[in-house]
């Protein structure tokens, strides 16, 4: 009885995972280069603990770590590791496999590549309960259990599919049932919605919101988000080289920050609706230690504006700033003090409003196996002089295929015109005037796919320049070093070839070449989203800059939707190949909206914390090869009204000036549904 | 400061390029393959200068036919008509080392012409390509190539070129697969917005990317080509007597194998597969190397 009681107790108060001091290296080329520098922290049962840092700070090999899940160069070199006060640094390679089943579980970034193609979804699932010891009809009921319990409507038929069958949403809600099959006392989420679109995004993180209050185990969540951390998880880690620099509960991390980098990184982002007029974007100067660098003082010392000799002679002490926040700084106090930065580029708003390009009437019907894919319908757009357009929507929403329409790699279809200025443009680039490839140009979202691998960057770029300006020679070398200086590169990277190149510098050739011609419009599709924050303010401070130096209109796509706020004058959402709503920043921000557009607004999890009320999409993006009747977005739309909107094609309704939504509910009704002034 | 960083990107490439080298020479079976091939290679180029006997000596210098392997200083023996066979063996390949990459070298040329633009256009011109390179591909090799010889004569050119074409599908298929891959990444698409023509983003901005699997591709064929020369001499299609080729040899000297005189047919059999065996270690390794 007393025995009992006393395991109970201790259970309840041990944490579910407890890192101490954890160091962990690779080997690279017979040298162990150090990753882990010494990471404490711990998670207790039931409690959801985040990881954030620039891409390479360690978070992943954390989360491996935790798992002993290393490749196979990861050694670790010292601390310990305990989950539910087991030892996973000392388990032999049976109790490893043991409790890698029983304990713990772990759900990675691409569910589609975590599935196994060639099996169908039941035998993946009741695998994971046959392991466990079940004999199988009993992992079948419980197989079926678990995937009611990730909310999955039909699970009968879903066990029949195959993974391909299923969307993204689909495939990680199976890959969390599948982790939750053992119920862990560690359940560890490396990025689990990355690659998602944000409201996919939601629907999962609400899952795993409702799981935890159903389970008790301790979750470890790994995002490079900032709002799917914060709105996620009651403790938060900063980590950077290797160490965690910063720890407090959530709400603090973000709104009080008490490590320079922490601070350095929420700045990077364009928050409280910050816009590109008003200020540039915080950049942390510098970039990340390499990997098995020696640091043997404060590991952010570099990159820091505090820094001082102190820091840079004596290793930081972690310093408990307030009850549960801590802070690896000399001077945490400080923190508060550093500035913002400054005034961004004053725009000229006072420009003519000249149209630059416009679409008419474009559609684009793909034919695949005989069947005819409307993927743009009836696309009317334009853009002015030094404007920028954002475009929104989900995947598959065809925002892709608007700009490959405008820039001639996509045909539209007959009927459709593009005009350039006041003279129509071929559909195809091939058969467009010069003058007029001059005037268009793309900066793609993979610097890696974007620029050839084969080419050094010189190359690249005088290519470009002799391409679309027709001059040679030196003149051409000229202007190659004159875009090299604006785009802040040096003579050294010129001759470098991309893959010598970190990932913000490589997206910094692809805008400078896509500004060899001096372009009047330059498409941007997810310019930033493979970029990390502090690189990504980087790009977006210096495609402000160049739009305002040199009047250029930018179409700017992007699944941010705090990023589309900073850099755009106006916004279009798009779906199914429709626009939905267009309208300025304020009036896209303000409201009303088409539902739609809402459902996509409240979707975003949001570093600020406003809470509001969050509206669920049910299902997925219809293919567009048979879209639903009358209004497209009808069958998942939360105002719909039957007999109308599944009828009838919607009107384009003019909600104030240059701001239309194409809804069948009048303007004046969304605004009193949506509670707009 | 130019040229300085220009040698940088130089040393780099020549750096890369070593780096390959020391892998290749680290793995035992790139240096056996090589060993094999290098000894043929110096037989080829010696050729008589080399040779212990005269292999195709007057009626004066003849040995008995069929004397056996290591009696009266002959290693291998004479063949059936009193010729050596150990210096016949070494002179025939020169025959296998002018004909076979020069066939593969041009079969994955046109191949991988094929296969650029088969792979850069794709739509109905892949169609229409793609359907006749399966029509090729379904003919019997030899019976297409013996037929060729026969129309065209049996001059080492039309050997050269009745192997090339042979090969070009099987080459333009490994390189259409490359070329797709690439032709989907945005520099493509950039080079198209810049107004490149399709000629020069085949050639300069997408071929320089799919280098390794040709190398490969080319290594390989060459093997391929010993194989495929020395079974059209076999069958006549090819050198003609007194030549010391290699196929032409075992088609003559076959039959006395069964008579019990081995050796005439069987050493240049060996030499046969000893070059290929060595050409296609040496592929084996490169291709382990440029896909690590």
């Amino acid at each position: 009885m007393t025995l009992i009681d006393v395991t109970a107790e201790s259970v309840s108060t041990a944490p579910a995972l407890a890192v101490d001091n954890l160091e962990v290296a690779y080997m690279v080329r017979g040298i162990p280069r150090q990753v882990l520098r010494g990471v404490t922290f711990h998670v207790k049962p039931g409690e959801a603990y985040g990881l954030v840092g620039e891409s390479g700070c360690g978070k992943s090999t954390t989360a491996f770590a935790a798992l002993r899940y290393l490749p196979s160069n990861g050694v670790i070199t010292g601390g310990k590791v305990m989950v539910a006060g087991d030892d996973v640094t000392a388990m032999t390679d049976k109790q490893l496999r043991q409790f890698r089943a029983r304990d713990a579980s772990m759900v990675y970034q691409d569910p589609g590549s975590a599935l196994n193609p060639t099996l169908r979804i039941g035998k993946q699932v009741i695998e994971s309960f046959t392991l466990l010891g079940d004999d199988k009809s009993t992992a079948r009921d419980r197989a079926l259990q678990a995937l009611r319990r990730v909310r999955i409507a039909d699970p009968e038929s879903v066990m029949g599919r195959y993974p391909y069958q299923l969307s993204g949403g689909m495939q990680q809600r199976v890959i969390i049932a599948m982790a939750l099959a053992c119920d862990p006392s560690l359940l560890v989420l490396d990025e689990p919605t990355t690659g998602l679109d944000a409201t996919v995004e939601a629907e999962v993180l609400d899952l795993v919101r409702t799981l935890r209050n159903e389970s008790n185990a301790a979750i470890l969540l790994i995002a490079h988000n900032l709002g799917v951390i914060r709105s996620m998880c009651d403790r938060v880690g900063v980590m950077y080289a290797g160490k965690i620099v910063e720890e407090a509960r959530a709400q603090e991390v973000f709104d009080n920050p008490q490590h320079p980098y922490t601070d350095g990184l929420l700045k990077c982002l364009p928050r409280h609706g910050v816009r590109k007029n008003q200020r540039s974007l915080y950049t942390i100067p510098g970039t990340l230690p390499t990997i098995g660098a020696n640091l043997p003082t404060c590991v952010f010392v570099d990159r820091c504006v505090l820094a001082d000799d102190k820091c840079r002679t004596e290793a930081p002490p972690v310093v408990e700033v307030a009850s549960e926040h801590s802070s690896r700084c000399h001077y945490p106090d400080k923190v508060s003090e550093i500035p913002d930065p400054v005034a961004g580029q004053s725009f000229d708003t006072s420009s003519e409003h000249r149209v630059v390009v416009r679409m008419e009437h474009v559609s684009k019907t793909f034919r695949q196996s005989g069947k005819s894919i409307p993927a743009l319908v009836g696309i009317d757009l334009g853009l002015e002089d030094g404007e920028t357009l954002g475009l929104v929507g989900e995947s598959g929403s065809g925002k892709s295929t608007l700009a490959k329409a405008l820039i001639g790699i996509h045909a539209p279809d007959s009927g459709g015109e593009m005009y350039l200025d006041d003279h129509e443009m071929p559909g195809m680039t091939t058969d467009r005037k010069s003058a007029d490839k001059r005037a268009i140009q793309m900066v793609f979202q993979n610097p890696d796919s974007a620029l050839n691998r084969n080419w050094t960057v010189r190359r690249i770029l005088k290519r470009s320049v002799t391409k679309l300006t027709g001059v040679s020679g030196k003149e051409a070398d000229e202007r190659v070093n004159q875009l090299a200086d604006v785009l802040r590169l040096t003579q050294r990277h010129l001759d470098l070839k991309p893959r010598q190149l970190s990932g913000g510098l490589k997206q910094r050739v692809a805008i400078a070449r896509a500004f060899a011609g001096d372009p009047r419009v330059v498409v941007c599709d997810e310019p930033t989203s493979a970029l990390d924050v502090s690189v990504q303010a980087a790009i977006l401070n210096l495609l402000a800059e160049l739009q305002g130096t040199n009047n250029t209109s930018y179409l700017f796509i992007s699944h941010d939707l705090g990023v589309v706020r900073y850099l755009a004058d106006r916004i279009a959402v798009m779906y199914l190949g429709r626009i939905m709503e267009v309208g300025t920043t304020d009036d896209i921000f303000g409201g009303p909206n088409h539902p739609y557009t809402e459902a996509l607004l409240s979707a975003v999890p949001s570093v600020d914390g406003d809470g509001s009320e969050r509206i669920r999409l049910d299902g997925e993006i219809p293919t567009p090869a048979d879209p639903p009747s009358g209004c497209v977005f009808h069958p998942r739309c939360p105002r719909v009204i039957i007999g109308i909107c599944d009828t009838d094609e919607p009107p384009v309704n003019e909600a104030s000036l240059g701001h239309s939504i194409r809804c069948h509910i009048p303007t004046d009704e969304l605004r009193v549904l949506q509670n707009i002034e | 400061m130019t040229a300085t960083v220009h040698d940088e990107a130089r040393r780099e490439r020549s750096q890369a390029r070593k780096e390959r080298w020391h892998l290749l020479r680290r793995r035992p079976t790139f240096v056996f393959g090589s060993l094999i091939i290098m000894f043929w290679v110096f037989c080829a180029i010696g050729g008589e200068g080399v040779t212990t006997k005269d292999p195709n000596p007057t009626l004066s210098k003849l040995g008995t036919p069929f004397t056996k392997p290591f009696t009266d200083g002959y290693l291998f023996g004479t063949d059936s008509r009193g010729r050596d066979v150990l210096s016949r063996v070494m002179s025939g390949a020169r025959d296998v080392f002018l004909v076979a990459p020069i066939a593969a070298i041009l079969g994955v040329l046109f191949g991988t012409m094929l296969g650029l633009i088969m792979g850069y256009f794709r739509g109905w011109v892949d169609e229409v390509l793609g359907r006749l390179i399966d029509a090729v591909l379904a003919i019997p090799l030899i019976l297409i190539a013996l037929l060729v010889t026969t129309v065209l004569g049996k001059s080492k050119i039309v050997v050269i070129g009745t192997v090339a074409v042979l090969f070009t599908p099987i080459v333009a298929r490994t390189v259409r697969a490359a070329v797709m891959a690439e032709a989907q990444l945005d520099y493509v698409t950039s080079a198209k917005l810049r107004g490149e023509s399709a000629v020069f983003i085949m050639s300069r901005e997408i071929i320089p990317n799919v280098t390794s699997p040709i190398i490969v591709e080319l290594t390989v064929r060459i093997g391929y080509a010993v194989f495929t020369v020395a079974t059209l001499a076999f069958l006549g299609a090819g050198p003609q007597p007194p030549s010391a080729d290699w196929g032409l040899t075992i088609s003559q000297e076959y039959g006395n194998v069964f008579g019990g005189q081995w050796w005439p047919a069987t050493i240049p059999a060996i030499a046969i597969a000893s070059l290929v065996i060595g050409i296609n270690l040496v592929a084996d390794s490169i291709e382990a190397v440029y896909n690590a």
